[in-house]
């Protein structure tokens, strides 16, 4: 596995490979095994690996730095195709966040919101995950620390679609500039759930325009990430991806899949347990820590 | 998943070039080898078992036992199958309790890979088998995880410890000691820890939960992972290993549509058994790991054996016999079709099952449109239908069925479509009953569909005489992916039949996972 001193990175996998004097066949392999290892899948690699054949060809060089400016320059470029800027200049702006279980949307939602807060919004986060056990008091707690404020469900199982109906109410009669709403985690294979979804998105909208939809996803997630992607995308009409958990040892090499293959593009990414730790993404800065 | 193909159907076109060779070369091997890989990795198997997983694969199948099969790719699939259930550990462990009560047992693993859940799954289990579990909230880190295990444990009917608010306050490594102390002093026997989900790479939370091993002394420490999680399972379940050297692994959220290769990946790394599968957000979701399961499943197999067994619990045996035999005999009635069809309700929600077919993630879409409603109609229609009517539906005429349109609600139409494909199936079963295959319209000739033909073709045969049940089946399916009026015509009939005999083979198993792919 790649480097432990700075674990999300390919720079361990890669420093041998680049240190040697020459390009040769394993420095080819060893290229895809990195790949593979980080989760960018058996068709992304390929492709990958394909357009650097073609460009070491053709400039007829030997020299692994050359692969390596190449490698980060073709992420980079097909990571920065899209455009990672949030919309939010509706009053109220709204913000659905969504994801299967164990993602970290209320984390997510706890951070974003001391982001905007700290820069100078006001902000209300809407407890519409009334299903898993203490998810709302979970959420109080963040929306506490980020100094947003709360509107809890009015009763044990309150429909989603209703708390999030009375947030919006609630931010535009308090004329409050964002409203985040929190939904519960569900698999993007159930497909009631996701109705229950798409039915959240009907109400929000014959109130106001939803400012983004996003999509949270855990960068430890494999392959399937994709899958899940495609089903929201569906039933959500998600506008933007959030990577979290990018503090481990998984590297999300996933998420350029995901990207490509469903047009929606990255725009903030995770990176701790602190509230403090959401960053807005940054292709060239993701690609640098990505290979080192 | 359905973007990819499954495995069965990549080896296929591997195999297609070959048509008229006799013997595999090794080149040949090398492609299917690559195929694997692929495929393995396609289900987030992590780099370095697919690697030696391969390697195994290849030695195995220039051994020589796949140039001496009948069909080259279902021999490789069934190399692989073995292999994997191999790695998974042949047979499914349990839980070790001690000899002395409370057995303690810690649960760790990464945030959100659902242990809070777990543990309240786990007690519910435990209590149902006449134990007494104690839950214990040591995850005093995330905010309100505390709260979340105490709903828990009563949703499942168990006693909670939380001596602390959690939230960042209190110390977990004195919360599960004291756990231990009041479980023994209370007679629980068992003592379920939960602890804050942390990462591989964080030294100062795995010392923390090294710690409370240490503390407790527990007799099972179990690893929760994520089924959707990718190649970085190896690295975390290694760092978990030295950290807190887990006995047992849980999977989490395999009622999602990954193909769960972190499974392997872990078990292979670390040669600790899986023990349990939680597959669901209610509380008894969750079961036993049956490692056999699981090889079909990250190949993208199907649930079979899960669906089989539902089947065989809810069936009834002696009815479904008889229906069998009405079939061979053709005394088989709308009214015997009525009583298949209930029985098949009884088994629950038909997009379930299907759901469990091989490749029928692939028909998403399908399964979605499928309407259950349907069956209710059809109830509906033979219903309002007299006994003779039903026994003999050659007396439905005009008048006769414009009656039972209006008894039933529905329109002459479907009645009419109903008796047609009454007609075509009876037709159809009748010819499996026998023996034979029957062609089904839109679906071409079946034998060795896809695999190179003279091989497939003269397996087919061979194997004729028991092949109904996969084929009744897998026609029900075809219908459905044709986008034939849904019809549950063919799962009536071909769930009916399929109890008759034993679980289909692996061979049986592949070739049907190949009409489904279609």
């Amino acid at each position: 596995m790649a480097d432990r001193s700075s674990p999300w990175s390919l720079g361990g996998a890669l420093r041998g490979m680049f240190a040697k004097p020459t390009i040769d066949e394993t420095t080819w392999d060893d290229l895809e095994d990195a790949m593979i290892t980080a989760d960018f899948g058996p068709a992304v690699t390929e492709e990958v690996l394909e357009h650097l054949h073609a460009q070491v060809r053709r400039y007829n060089t030997t020299d692994p730095v050359d692969l390596k400016r190449m490698l980060r320059e073709t992420l980079e470029e097909r990571l920065a195709r899209l455009n990672p800027t949030l919309t939010l200049s509706a009053r109220p702006a709204v913000v659905l966040v969504v994801g299967v279980n164990g993602v970290g949307k209320t984390t997510t939602i706890g951070k974003f919101s001391r982001f905007l807060v700290g820069h100078g919004r006001t902000v209300i986060v809407g407890a519409a995950d009334t299903f898993r056990a203490a998810a709302v008091d979970q959420l109080a707690t963040w929306a506490e620390r980020g100094g947003a404020a709360i509107q809890r469900p009015q009763q044990e199982g309150q429909d989603p679609a209703s708390v999030a109906y009375q947030t919006i109410e609630r931010a535009q009669r308090e004329g409050i500039d964002i409203v985040l709403i929190d939904t519960a985690g569900r698999l993007q294979t159930k497909s009631g759930l996701m109705d229950e979804l798409a039915k959240v998105r009907r109400v929000i909208e014959k109130q106001t325009e939803i400012a983004e939809v996003l999509l949270v996803l855990d960068a430890t997630t494999g392959q399937n990430g994709l899958a899940q992607a495609e089903a929201f995308i569906q039933h959500a009409g998600v506008t933007g991806l959030v990577i979290t958990k990018l503090d481990g040892s998984a590297k999300g090499g996933f998420v350029i899949a995901v990207q490509e293959k469903t047009g929606i593009p990255i725009k903030l990414i995770g990176q701790g347990e602190r509230i403090g730790d959401l960053t807005g993404f940054t292709p060239h800065v993701f690609v640098s820590q990505l290979i080192g | 998943m359905a973007t990819f193909g499954n495995l069965t159907d990549r080896l296929a076109d591997t195999f297609k070039n070959l048509r008229g060779k006799g013997k595999l070369t090794p080149a040949d091997i090398d492609g299917t080898v690559r195929e694997i890989r692929r495929a393995l990795l396609d289900a987030d198997v992590s780099l370095d078992v697919v690697k030696a997983f391969t390697a195994t694969v290849r030695d195995r199948a220039l051994g020589g036992e796949v140039s001496q099969a009948l069909n080259p790719a279902q021999q490789v699939v069934q190399i692989v199958n073995e292999e994997l259930i191999q790695i998974l550990g042949g047979e499914a462990r349990r839980i070790q309790f001690a000899k002395t009560a409370p057995t303690v047992i810690m649960l760790a693993g990464l945030q959100g890979a659902g242990k809070t859940t777990l543990a309240g799954k786990l007690a519910k289990w435990l209590a149902k088998d006449n134990h007494t579990p104690l839950l214990v909230a040591a995850d005093l880190q995330r905010p309100n995880a505390v709260t979340q295990l105490q709903v828990v444990g009563q949703q499942a009917g168990v006693q909670v410890f939380a001596p602390e608010p959690g939230n960042g306050v209190g110390d977990p490594v004195r919360v599960a000691r004291d756990a231990v102390k009041f479980a023994r002093d209370k007679q629980y026997d068992v003592v379920i820890v939960d602890t804050a989900g942390r990462l591989g790479v964080d030294a100062e939370l795995m010392k923390q939960a090294s710690n409370i091993r240490k503390a407790i002394d527990p007799d099972e420490v179990l690893f929760v992972i994520d089924a959707m999680i990718g190649q970085d399972a190896v690295a975390t379940a290694k760092a978990f290993q030295a950290g807190v050297d887990f006995t047992g692994v849980v999977l989490s959220k395999l009622d999602g549509d990954a193909r769960g290769g972190a499974a392997l990946s872990v078990a292979s790394v670390t040669g600790r058994p899986i023990l349990f599968a939680s597959t669901g957000e209610s509380l008894d979701a969750f079961e036993p790991f049956y490692p056999d399961r699981m090889a079909s499943r990250i190949l993208d197999l199907g649930d079979i054996l899960t669906l089989i067994e539902q089947a065989q619990q809810h069936f009834d045996e002696e009815e479904t016999r008889k229906v069998a035999e009405k079939l061979a005999t053709s005394t088989f009635t709308l009214e015997d079709f009525l009583s298949q069809m209930q029985q098949l309700k009884n088994m629950g929600s038909i997009k379930n099952m299907l759901g469990m077919l091989p490749g029928a993630k692939g028909m998403r879409e399908q399964l979605e449109n499928f309407d259950e409603s349907e069956i209710t109609r059809t109830e509906a229609i033979i219903q309002s239908m007299t006994l003779q009517e039903r026994r003999q539906p050659k007396v439905l005429n005009g008048s006769r069925r414009v009656r039972i349109a209006r008894g039933s609600g529905t329109t002459v139409t479907e009645v009419n479509a109903l008796v047609n494909r009454f007609d075509q199936a009876a037709k159809m079963m009748k010819t499996v009953a026998k023996g034979g295959v029957p062609q089904v319209p839109g679906m071409g000739p079946i034998p060795g569909a896809g695999f190179s033909g003279g091989r497939g073709k003269v397996q087919q045969k061979k194997k004729g005489s028991k092949s109904g049940n996969p084929a009744k089946r897998a026609t029900e399916n075809a219908a459905l992916a044709a986008g034939a009026s849904a019809n549950p015509t063919g799962a009536g009939f071909g769930l009916g039949g399929r109890t008759g005999t034993d679980a289909p083979s692996e061979e049986e198993l592949a070739s049907l996972q190949k009409f489904l792919g279609r």
